[in-house]
């Protein structure tokens, strides 16, 4: 693929917990060294459990926090090693947009000045003019009154105040944008609205999009890809439509299982995998495959040899001992 | 089976500095015993309200039940005394709610949260009151239940103190069970779980459920019934089969089309409703969904929509169900 803009080799993100003078603190393995590639105006959808690393993940790729190993090359340039000047460069491409519409904004700024700052702090527009004509473009361009730039984030519904989000993330014309939970503190109804509007800016800007969450239907719907995490790993990626209906890891199996649907018929038929226990801790995870503890397919080697990733071919990415 | 809960015409208000809420507009419904009823709608519709009417729960002030009336196994509710729905409360009916760690009291062991609730309501030995914990926690699938009595709830996973609250709400066999958001907080897997426990407790107890939930999913696997309600306002009920897959209110349909379905092309999107969510404050004598409907007439602005009862126990409150008004067929890619 000559059209990847993001390449993630050998991540590693450790925080230490814990710890004093004389005490070394435990590890957390939020992410353990994953690897994968995006691919320019497309979106890639991150899933798996609470706790899984997944958010880590999309904050270390746009530089929030220092890998503890691995690389990052956002258009071929090392987000981490590059000169300051094009390090600032790079960064401003990559945005993110957070789950809670809520905590996200700050409630004294009026919507104008909270979508205005990153136009100010980058020097975007010249003069006060050409600086409001952005803010309402861009209020507008997420499917906002532009007219609203002088209200505040409380007089907003929360849908509303997702979209002040986006258009905040948009002022900077980023190219590639985390979308971390963007939409699991609004309604149903609100949920489609967010979702088709950043299908539409995607489409309009060539956006590139990460995209975390935990409603696995919403997410084979917006995305081209699909990786799934478990315990800091990446276990399985492949094209959207075809890591829902063949999925080969024991563990997407079973994540896929857990969904419910909206079609009482086939619920009531549905056979589903129930995985025993809970998560283990990411301060100790299993010895070899972390999932051997819980998995159904489980063989001895599973308990000894981290399983590599395996290739099947047509960009479908397997780490697994025992796949099916 | 005999209605264990009749509710009629249940209004419930909340006085705040922007004006009267009125949080359950006219609401009625009845639910059998060993039945799951669901309850579904988008956040501020006033399902918890409902649920908290129904155990006398509604926070006074703000909060009061204006009218209506509540028949839980023949008797009215709304004429209780404080000290006779305490006796209630935890024991013919009890709940639990989306929040495990908050509704767990964080200094007290399993084993005591489940025993005093039991010694509170039952005449039981503390001894009868252990051995009745162990099989409680076995039922909602705990492992190694007899460990487990000695565990904080800090020391619990999400999905096990959630088994312990279900536990906790069964312990005195209540006739009804109020869950208000069980899964909401937890992941699919561990929602999965519940789910089971859920459905494993009505086929071994044949205990009534009110499910509360916003995840249509959730309902279809669980539900026997549904209603469905929007500002306030039941606007449609009936099986889960009739109301998931022959839906009539252009609201069950618009909150239908907003989920990703599995048989999905490429090119085929999501259909949201538009327009922002319902302001409670609003009149009583209109459609709620007037504001969002594309299917509204002039009839919707004047008068509010009473039930129009279809086949069976199907039942809508729209004006498109008027003899008078205009053949619509339900959206295609609804049902
Ligand atoms: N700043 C931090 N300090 C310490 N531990 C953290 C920090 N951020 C995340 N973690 C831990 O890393 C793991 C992965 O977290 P996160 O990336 O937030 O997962 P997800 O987004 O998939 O829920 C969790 O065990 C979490 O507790
Ligand atoms: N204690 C309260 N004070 C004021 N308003 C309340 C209170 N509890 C609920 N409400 C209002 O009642 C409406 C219905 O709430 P609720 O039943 O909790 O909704 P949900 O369907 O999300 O469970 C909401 O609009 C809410 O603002
Ligand atoms: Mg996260
Ligand atoms: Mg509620």
């Amino acid at each position: 693929m000559n059209n990847t803009i993001v390449e993630v080799t050998n991540l590693k993100k450790f925080f230490p917990l814990g710890g004093g003078l004389f005490k070394t603190p435990e590890l957390v393995r939020a992410v353990d060294d994953i690897s994968f590639t995006m691919e320019a105006g497309k979106t890639l959808g991150l899933v798996g459990e609470s706790g899984c690393g997944k958010t880590t993940v999309g904050r270390t790729v746009i530089g929030l926090y220092k890998p503890t190993a691995g690389k990052i090359l956002f258009e071929g340039t090392d987000v981490f090693t590059a000169g300051k000047a094009k390090k600032t460069q790079t960064r401003r491409q990559m945005q993110m947009i957070f789950q809670d519409p809520y905590a996200s904004l700050n409630p004294r700024m009026t919507v104008g000045d909270i979508v205005g700052e990153p136009i100010d702090i980058h020097h975007l527009a010249k003069g006060k003019k050409e600086h409001q004509e952005r803010v309402q473009y861009l209020l507008n361009l997420v499917g906002l009154n532009p007219d609203h730039i002088n209200r505040y984030p409380h007089e907003f519904s929360g849908g509303q105040r997702q979209r002040v989000g986006i258009a905040r993330a948009l002022a900077v014309e980023p190219k590639f944008i985390v979308c971390d939970e963007p939409i699991s503190a609004v309604d149903v109804s609100i949920q489609a609205q967010i979702v088709n509007t950043l299908e539409q800016l995607q489409e309009d800007l060539h956006l590139t999009f990460l995209f975390i969450a935990h409603d696995l239907s919403m997410v084979k719907y917006i995305s081209h890809r699909v990786a799934v995490m478990y315990l800091g790993k990446i276990v399985e990626i492949n094209l959207s439509a075809e890591l829902y209906a063949h999925p080969v890891h024991p563990y997407t199996k079973a994540l896929l299982s857990a969904v419910p649907i909206a079609d009482p018929p086939l619920e009531r038929k549905r056979k589903r995998i129930l995985l025993e226990g809970d998560v283990p801790s990411p301060i100790n995870p299993p010895p070899g495959c972390c999932f051997h503890t819980r998995c159904n397919r489980a063989i001895p080697i599973c308990k000894e040899e981290i399983p590599e990733m395996q290739d099947l071919g047509n960009g479908h990415l397997v780490a697994c001992h025992n796949y099916q | 089976m005999n209605t264990l809960l009749q509710v009629r015409d249940l209004e419930v208000e909340f006085r705040t500095y922007a004006g009267i809420v009125r949080a359950v507009r006219k609401v009625s419904f009845d639910l059998k015993a060993g039945e799951v009823l669901a309850i579904v709608g988008e956040s501020g519709c006033g399902k918890s309200v409902t649920a908290q009417s129904i155990m006398r729960l509604i926070p006074t002030p703000p909060g009061r039940i204006t009218g209506g009336s509540i028949l839980f196994d023949n008797e009215e509710i709304l004429a209780k005394t404080e000290s006779q729905m305490q006796k209630i409360r935890g024991n013919a009916i009890s709940v639990i709610f989306q929040d495990s760690m908050t509704s767990l009291n964080p200094v007290l062991n399993v084993r005591t949260q489940i025993t005093e609730i039991l010694r509170l309501h039952k005449n039981v030995s503390q001894p009868q009151a252990n051995a009745r914990a162990i099989e409680l926690l076995s039922l909602v699938g705990i492992p190694e239940p007899k460990t487990r009595m000695k565990a904080y709830p800090h020391e619990l996973s999400g999905g096990m103190r959630q088994r312990v609250m279900i536990a906790m709400a069964l312990a005195c066999d209540p006739q009804l069970l109020i869950a208000d958001e069980p899964t909401t907080a937890l992941d699919v897997t561990i929602q999965a779980q519940i789910i089971e426990v859920l459905k494993n407790i009505r086929q071994e107890l044949n205990t009534a459920i009110i499910l509360i939930t916003h995840d249509l999913g959730v309902v279809a696997g669980l539900a026997d019934r549904v209603m469905v309600m929007y500002a306030g306002n039941l606007v449609e009920q009936g099986t889960v089969d009739e109301v998931l897959c022959e839906p009539l209110h252009p609201y069950t349909w618009g909150l239908l089309r907003s989920l990703p379905r599995l048989n999905m092309g490429p090119e085929d999107k999501l259909k949201p409703i538009w327009g922002q969510p319902p302001d409670l404050l609003l009149p009583l004598d209109r459609c709620p969904f007037l504001p969002r409907c594309e299917h509204a007439m002039g009839i919707c602005a004047q008068d509010r929509p009473p039930a129009f009862n279809g086949q069976d126990s199907h039942s809508v409150n729209c004006w498109l169900q008027h003899p008078l008004a205009p053949r619509t067929r339900r959206p295609q890619e609804v049902g």
